[in-house]
């Protein structure tokens, strides 16, 4: 079963934002400088920010459902412009099971390319 | 490299205790845009992994700006609510060279003040070796 499309814009406030409550103050999640002499492109998204949304698409689709395990390959980076902000696009293919346990197989795009490597999480109910 | 085989299979200092609140949850719900519901958003137990990565950091004498997340699971045995206090132990898993790069792979393992686990946290790390 396909579920519906989820879209979230990520801007540097938001990387502020998260750096703030998840306690990583990596620089290449604010500094352009600093991401560019590592061999980034430019200020990257946090992956677990990133992983954050397919969480919240998860949370859209089953609500109140208890989460088994969520796992992800970080595959591509998401970069931020310094204005505005760049789009991020959950879509999942649920496959309920014989156990009570739903298993979403997520895709996540930006720009059109895979930023996530095989997500999935696994949703009692 | 500062990191090297031996590092293999061994165990980092538990963090210290970490108290859940309902605002430390609402917050980190808000930051990343969902909503409340009464327990921790999915990805919360990464504050805890992410303290014992730093912990193991430090003490290995990595920069972190030189880290970049390869791979993160969580396998959960119950949600985290208000009032759990939480540390994580993180071990090193595994650690490989590809390129240039360190593939250092992590688990934490969340436990609460009874010692039951809470969630295992599994995190690969990649060390962009210097340019």
């Amino acid at each position: 079963m396909s579920l519906p499309t989820q879209t979230y814009t990520v801007t540097r406030a938001d990387l502020v934002r998260y750096a703030a409550v998840s306690g990583d103050h990596n620089p290449i999640h604010q500094d352009e400088e600093v991401a560019r002499s590592v061999g980034l492109p430019g200020v990257i998204a946090h992956g677990m920010y990133t992983m954050a949304l397919a969480a919240r698409a998860v949370e859209t689709w089953f609500p109140g459902a208890e989460v088994v395990s969520l796992g992800t390959k970080f595959t591509n980076p998401v970069v931020v412009p310094a204005e505005g902000g760049v789009e991020v696009v959950v879509d999942g293919e649920a496959k309920p099971g014989d156990d009570g346990l739903t298993t979403v197989s997520l895709t996540v795009t930006c720009g059109g390319e895979k930023v996530l490597g095989m997500p999935r999480a696994v949703v009692r109910g | 490299m500062p990191v090297d085989q031996s590092l293999v299979g061994r165990a980092y200092p538990t963090t210290a205790p970490h108290t859940v609140t309902e605002e430390g949850l609402r917050a980190f719900a808000a930051a990343v845009g969902g909503e409340y519901a009464g327990r921790a958003p999915a990805t919360y137990p990464i504050v805890l992994a992410f303290e014992a990565m730093n912990a193991f950091l430090e003490e290995e004498g990595v920069e972190l700006a030189r880290i970049v997340h390869g791979e993160q699971r969580f396998a959960y045995e119950r949600p985290i609510r208000p009032g759990d206090v939480l540390t994580a132990t993180l071990s090193v898993a595994g650690l490989r060279q590809i390129a240039g790069n360190d593939i250092i792979r992590t688990s934490s393992e969340i436990t609460d003040e009874s010692g039951a686990l809470v969630c295992t946290a599994e995190a690969t790390l990649v060390h962009r070796g210097a340019a």
